[in-house]
């Protein structure tokens, strides 16, 4: 078989988190009944007038600007015309040929190796309704369908990638920077599976050396990160098979089945795209005043690769750690509130990414201000640990408890008694018991089977419920056995 | 002159079903229209930037704040079919 090089280039979708809607006054909140956030504006009823929403512009070149974009002089709408349900003027108003911002970058790591990756555009649009299928189970069975206008008129910028990315999985790794950005430059929600992040993605193969793009396809319908990565890795075998037999890859739409773990073509007559883009004449140009674009530019958060930096040299992080915390937004800055508490920043890095983590992907949530544990708290834990008072492995008997009551460790541990026992005479007696007790093991260790004192450690353990303090436990164990 | 295949592409764009004499009525119709539009090709447009807008305004914006929802009963009593409180539309594939 012949080597083969993959070419990607991703569409992503992410919807912005203003109070209202692109062009009318509408609420975007999600949810709520269906066709409750409608106005004659957004039904595109005759007689009615777009208005922009200034936020819109604002944090459009807010994420152009994280995105080491150029930001437009000279900016228009223009008119994306097909016939689908979900849009009731028959048009979306989008933009073709001036958008917003164009030629920025952002940064993945492959390997251990930074690769840029090119963002040719940025634009704005508003969203479409959304469609439920009827009477069956899915799309082909479905007898009707059923639309909500809710969605329509919520702002969306689409930013465009180069076809930069060489991998399903830089494609993923693209996806989760682009969220966090998004994230800490706090424009979008981004929940995929809210659908205010969306992505689209083209894909091509070519023999390795090659100077031609290959015939691509778009694949949509990818619902998760993991989804995203998996369907390009599907494509890329199938493209590769159908080249390898000497087939040629049909330009088409395909759709991923996550059930199925494949991708299927959605080709049809309807699907000619021909959007006849025109500029839209109820909307005026946008010519974008410097000074905005510099006030916004000062506004700018710490970003993501600029937090992990800081993890790193400041705090004396392990990358992996700085990776991990800070590819959510929510997450570092719950970490960064816990540092305002404790100096022991790794020791706080073992935590979020140990029992915080572990305690969200149970429950299933995201961090938020519902999170139970508040960051005095967690920083309460570790000085706690620290000072010797607990174990760690009590800690975490501790914590759970923090998460159950929402109460602060140190009334925890004196509610149930948890203080470990650092007292030498109290610990000897327990020890001289477990000796007692055990002989047959004290004479193992003797004979030098040192798994034998483990065993012993174990026993004074349980007979103090887990406080006694190990290292104090192993040394009285070791004097008394001599 | 414009081609029937043209047509048939423009009347399925616009979701147009169109008999076979309609087909070269347009043909014909159309094709009169782009014509006289063509004139416009006998201006040198070398150096005008193309017209983003007829009107000498730009940057008009509204504030983000949320208004008046529409009543949905209201919208429904226009649809030509309704369940619940959605449209109800035919099967799309």
């Amino acid at each position: 078989m012949r080597e083969y090089e993959v070419i990607i280039g991703l569409e992503v979708h992410a919807e912005l988190k203003t109070n209202s809607k692109i062009f009318c006054s509408c609420s975007t909140e999600f949810g709520g009944p269906p066709n409750a956030h409608i106005c004659p504006v957004c039904l595109g009823l005759p007689g009615t007038l777009p208005v922009l929403n200034k936020k819109v512009v604002e944090y459009a070149i807010r994420a152009a600007l994280a995105l080491n974009c150029q930001i437009a002089e000279f900016s228009k709408f223009d008119r994306k015309n097909y016939y689908y349900p979900d849009l009731p003027k028959n048009y979306q108003i989008s933009q073709y040929d001036l958008p917003i911002a164009y030629g920025g970058y952002l940064e993945i790591e492959v390997n251990g190796q930074k690769k840029r990756i090119g963002i040719t555009r940025v634009h704005m649009e508003e969203d479409a309704g959304k469609l439920v299928h009827a009477g069956g189970d899915n799309l082909a069975q479905a007898n009707y369908s059923l639309v909500d206008y809710n969605r329509t008129g919520v702002p969306l910028i689409e930013i465009v990638s180069a076809p930069d990315i060489r991998s399903p999985e830089e494609a993923r790794l693209y996806l989760e920077k682009l969220k966090a950005i998004l994230q800490y430059t706090d424009v979008s929600d981004c929940k995929m599976e809210e659908g205010s992040l969306r992505c689209d993605a083209n894909i091509s193969v070519r023999p390795v050396g090659a100077a031609e793009f290959g015939t691509k396809t778009e694949l949509k319908n990818m619902n998760s990160f993991r989804a995203l990565q998996k369907a390009l890795e599907y494509e890329v075998e199938r493209q590769i098979e159908i080249l390898e037999e000497g087939g040629r890859i049909v330009q088409e739409t395909r759709m991923w089945d996550e059930r199925k773990g494949i991708t299927v073509s959605m080709r049809s007559k309807e699907e000619a795209h021909d959007y006849r883009y025109f500029p839209d004449p109820d909307l005026v140009p946008l010519v974008i005043e410097r000074e905005w674009v510099e006030e916004i530019r000062r506004s700018l958060p710490e970003l993501p690769d600029a937090r992990r930096e800081r993890y790193i040299r400041d705090l004396g992080l392990p990358e992996y750690d700085a990776g991990v915390i800070t590819a959510s937004k929510a997450l570092s800055d719950y970490f960064d509130r816990c540092l305002q508490y404790t100096r022991n920043a790794k020791a706080v890095s073992n935590w979020v990414m140990g029992e915080v983590l572990k305690y969200l992907n149970a429950t299933g949530r995201e961090m938020d201000e519902t999170f139970p544990v508040p960051p005095q708290h967690l920083a309460g834990l570790v000085e706690l640990i620290d000072k010797g008072t607990i174990s760690s492995k009590i800690a975490k008997e501790v914590f759970k408890e923090m998460t159950e009551t929402g109460e602060a460790p140190e009334v925890i541990v004196e509610r149930k008694g948890l203080k470990q026992i650092t007292d030498e005479k109290a610990l000897a007696a327990i020890v001289e018991e477990v000796l007692a007790a055990n002989p047959q093991v004290v004479e193992d260790y003797k004979r030098g089977k040192d798994r034998a004192l483990g065993f012993l450690v174990g026993q004074v353990m349980k007979a103090t419920r887990g406080k006694a303090n190990p290292e104090l436990v192993n040394r009285l164990l070791r004097e008394k056995i001599q | 002159m414009l081609s029937r295949e043209q047509v048939e592409h423009v009347a399925l764009l616009a979701r147009l079903e169109l008999k076979e004499e309609e087909i070269e009525m347009y043909r014909q119709q159309l094709g009169k229209i782009l014509d006289y539009i063509e004139k416009l090709n006998e201006l040198d447009t070398t150096n005008v930037p193309p017209t983003a807008h007829v009107l000498p305004l730009k940057n008009v914006y509204r504030e983000d704040v949320v208004g008046e929802h529409m009543d949905p009963e209201k919208v429904l009593r226009n649809a030509p079919d309704r369940e619940e409180n959605y449209f109800k539309v035919p099967r799309i594939l």
